[in-house]
């Protein structure tokens, strides 16, 4: 095992996998520049720059991986993915579906998410939720450098479309590019087991759907993605100096969710908060919320979310997304009055 | 530059260039203030574009709409917004332009019916809802459309054009072409050109030097007859620089300028994506190298491309006229800015 960043996990994931697999081919805005060692040794036939034109180069991506390639499609941020939705919604996840399971769409959408960096609520989004509500879409979120490499290989694998969000405090070229353009005046909190980390010398595709527990804790259990995954152990080690025990369960993608893993983490202990950086009402949060009902489990149950458009403002939006007080203040409420 | 035979109507140098220039001050504070980290996340320039937003706003009347790109600055300090406002926006202050809440890509003054948007081509589909606003409410008022000749790849931007042109909607579409989408050349994503495809929509358009304010002036105003006299849209594309490439801190700006130290960082990782088992030959992988520097000395070249600054062409042109009147001028600019530097950094309390 050696130490490598996030991003330079999901670039060696992807190199293995280009390298032996022709069909894998790199489209979207500035690629040639984003991904330029991908660039260098496997050329612009295969990392090719597109014009800003998401819905015509996203919709593209899905026939040309209908027809025989393994496009990974770049929209830079998720929040672009609103210009091109059609072709996500209405095409890459209806297909296999209308051809009566005949005709899948092998693509892989990649986008960086998230927000902490302080730019502004059309620049900042998760939209994992929004994006999963969609039946036909799987969508990944990896919260550590090796989850990261894997779960592009499992997007990679996968014979459906799957949205692979990268969270921009985790991968230091999007933070820099977006936030700190080289500047020593501003900092970030990134969670450093998340922005590097441990990976296997050859890489694995990991199942879909499948959750990692990170943190055993016998009073209640903490459910998140992405960076709020990082968060909730970071609240965990504070409610464990309170005496609270708190486990952490990364769900890693959100669609299809490790349904097993969360009734199992949950009737544990009796009481859940899901930390969701994604909008708090008709979300993740809430379909964690249903899931458990319809299996008869009636924990203690509170969520810690993005409650409303990300203020440009670094101070409140610091409060709007969850953070590890709003966590620890949640999940202490949940404990004391049960 | 040549004073033009024939100046256009209302055109004035002296309040033109004294406006280019409180842009450019002002947008260089935005910089310093950006450096010392009291700004956060992007920060987009609209420098090199002064000509184009003088032309082009300086001609604007009450009632007119502005739908602006991710540059929006220098367009709406022309428009008139308080600039000390706009500065505490950009620090986030509650007290600012938007409480704080929207940023320097999410700039909106609704008493100015002025909206920017950092998606890529929507100022496309806002200025044509603009304008047909202003078809029932305000006859005789306009809506302009800023944007780069990347956005014009963008669907949405090409169907509001053919969508002004359909319902007559007094639009006009200033393509403000840097020649760059993002971080790459747009002659190489692009097909035909923006006027081409603006007349493929039976728009009129017309292109020009976008550094040189008086022939922006001069083509803005008879888009601008045009459209408040009921005849529908217009295309003007005109060309510019981007000195600060596409935003504070670019690293590919970075390289261009220090290319020792940023290298270096990348060194590593290159060498070992040349040399990968797998992949195209050592030569085309040597030519890709060569593609991705060579797209970084035109970057440092731009970067220090004096000749296309259109605050510099103004100034010579000024000087040779009166040389003490402007800098008299440019004295009461530099004091006005730092004035409003002074009172947008100033705690709230003070500050009433």
């Amino acid at each position: 095992m050696k130490e490598i960043t996030f991003a330079g996990a999901i670039e060696a994931a992807l190199a293995q996998a280009m390298a032996t697999d022709p069909r894998i081919v790199i489209f979207g805005e500035d690629v040639q520049a984003l991904r330029s060692n991908l660039f260098f040794r496997f050329g612009e036939a295969r990392v090719r720059p597109a014009p800003i034109s998401e819905s015509a180069f996203v919709g593209a991506a899905v026939t040309a991986a209908m027809a025989g390639l393994r496009p990974v499609v770049e929209v830079m941020l998720v929040d672009f993915i609103g210009v091109t939705m059609d072709a996500l919604l209405n095409h890459a996840a209806k297909t296999a579906a209308f051809s009566g399971n005949r005709w899948q769409v092998p693509l892989v959408v990649r986008a960086s998410c998230g927000g902490g960096y302080g730019d502004g609520g059309q620049h900042e989004q998760s939209l994992w939720g929004w994006l999963a509500h969609i039946p036909g879409l799987s969508v990944v979120v990896p919260a550590t450098p090796a989850d990261a490499g894997r779960l592009m290989l499992t997007a990679l694998a996968h014979e459906g479309p799957v949205i692979y969000l990268e969270h921009k405090l985790l991968s230091a070229y999007w933070l820099d590019y977006l936030g700190a353009g080289g500047r020593e005046t501003v900092s970030y909190d990134v969670p450093e087991a998340g922005a590097r980390g441990p990976v296997p010398d050859s890489w694995q595709p990991l199942p879909l759907g499948e959750a990692a527990q990170w943190r055993q804790g016998s009073d209640l259990t903490l459910l998140s993605v992405g960076v709020g995954v990082h968060r909730s152990l970071a609240a965990a080690e504070r409610l464990q100096a309170e005496g609270i025990s708190a486990g952490v369960v990364d769900l890693r993608t959100v669609a299809p969710l490790d349904e097993n893993a969360i009734r199992e983490a949950v009737s544990a202990t009796g009481r859940v908060v899901v930390v969701d950086e994604d909008y708090e009402k008709f979300g993740l949060a809430g379909e964690i919320a249903a899931l458990l009902l319809e299996a008869g489990l009636k924990p203690a149950y509170a969520r810690v979310c993005t409650t409303g458009t990300i203020p440009y403002d670094r101070r409140r939006e610091e409060e709007v997304l969850p953070n590890v007080g709003r966590i620890v203040t949640a999940a202490r409420a949940l404990v004391e009055a049960s | 530059m040549a004073e033009p035979a024939e100046a256009a109507v209302g055109y004035d140098p002296w309040p033109v260039y004294r406006q280019m220039l409180r842009s450019r001050f002002f947008e260089e504070a935005i910089s310093e203030l950006w450096k010392q980290g009291l700004i956060s996340g992007e920060m987009h320039l609209s420098t090199g574009e002064e000509a184009i937003a003088a032309g082009v706003v300086m001609q604007l009347e009450e009632g007119d709409a502005l739908a602006l790109d991710h540059r929006p600055t220098s367009a709406l300090l022309l428009r008139g917004i308080d600039p000390v406002l706009i500065l505490r926006e950009l620090l986030g202050r509650p007290d600012g332009l938007c409480r704080g809440m929207g940023g320097h890509m999410h700039l909106f003054s609704p008493e100015h019916l002025a909206a920017s948007s950092g998606i890529v081509g929507a100022s496309g589909p806002a200025a044509a809802g603009f304008a047909l606003a202003g078809q029932h409410l305000r006859p005789g008022k306009v809506a302009v459309a800023f944007f780069g000749e990347g956005a014009l790849n963008q669907g949405m931007l090409l169907e509001s054009m053919n969508l002004a042109v359909a319902w007559q909607l007094p639009v006009l579409f200033i393509c403000k072409d840097n020649q760059w989408a993002i971080t790459t050349q747009s002659p190489d994503v692009s097909g035909g050109t923006p006027a081409g495809r603006a007349r493929g929509f039976g728009m009129p358009a017309a292109e020009g030097d976008g550094s040189d304010v008086h022939a922006v002036w001069q083509a803005v105003a008879v888009a601008l007859e045009r459209a408040r006299g009921g005849e529908g849209p217009t295309l003007l594309h005109f060309h510019c620089n981007r000195p600060e490439q596409h935003m504070l801190g670019d690293p590919l700006l970075r390289i261009a300028r220090r290319p020792v130290r940023e290298l270096s960082q990348m060194a590593g990782p290159a060498t070992r994506a040349i040399l990968g088992r797998k992949g195209t030959s050592l030569r085309e992988r040597t030519r890709n190298l060569g593609r991705f520097l060579s797209a970084i000395r035109r970057i440092g070249a731009d970067a220090s491309d004096e000749h296309s600054d259109p605050i510099s062409q103004s100034r010579a042109a000024l000087a040779g006229v009166d040389k003490e009147r402007l800098l008299t001028l440019e004295q009461v600019v530099v004091e006005e800015v730092s004035g409003i530097v002074r009172k947008a950094i100033a705690p709230a309390e003070e500050a009433r």
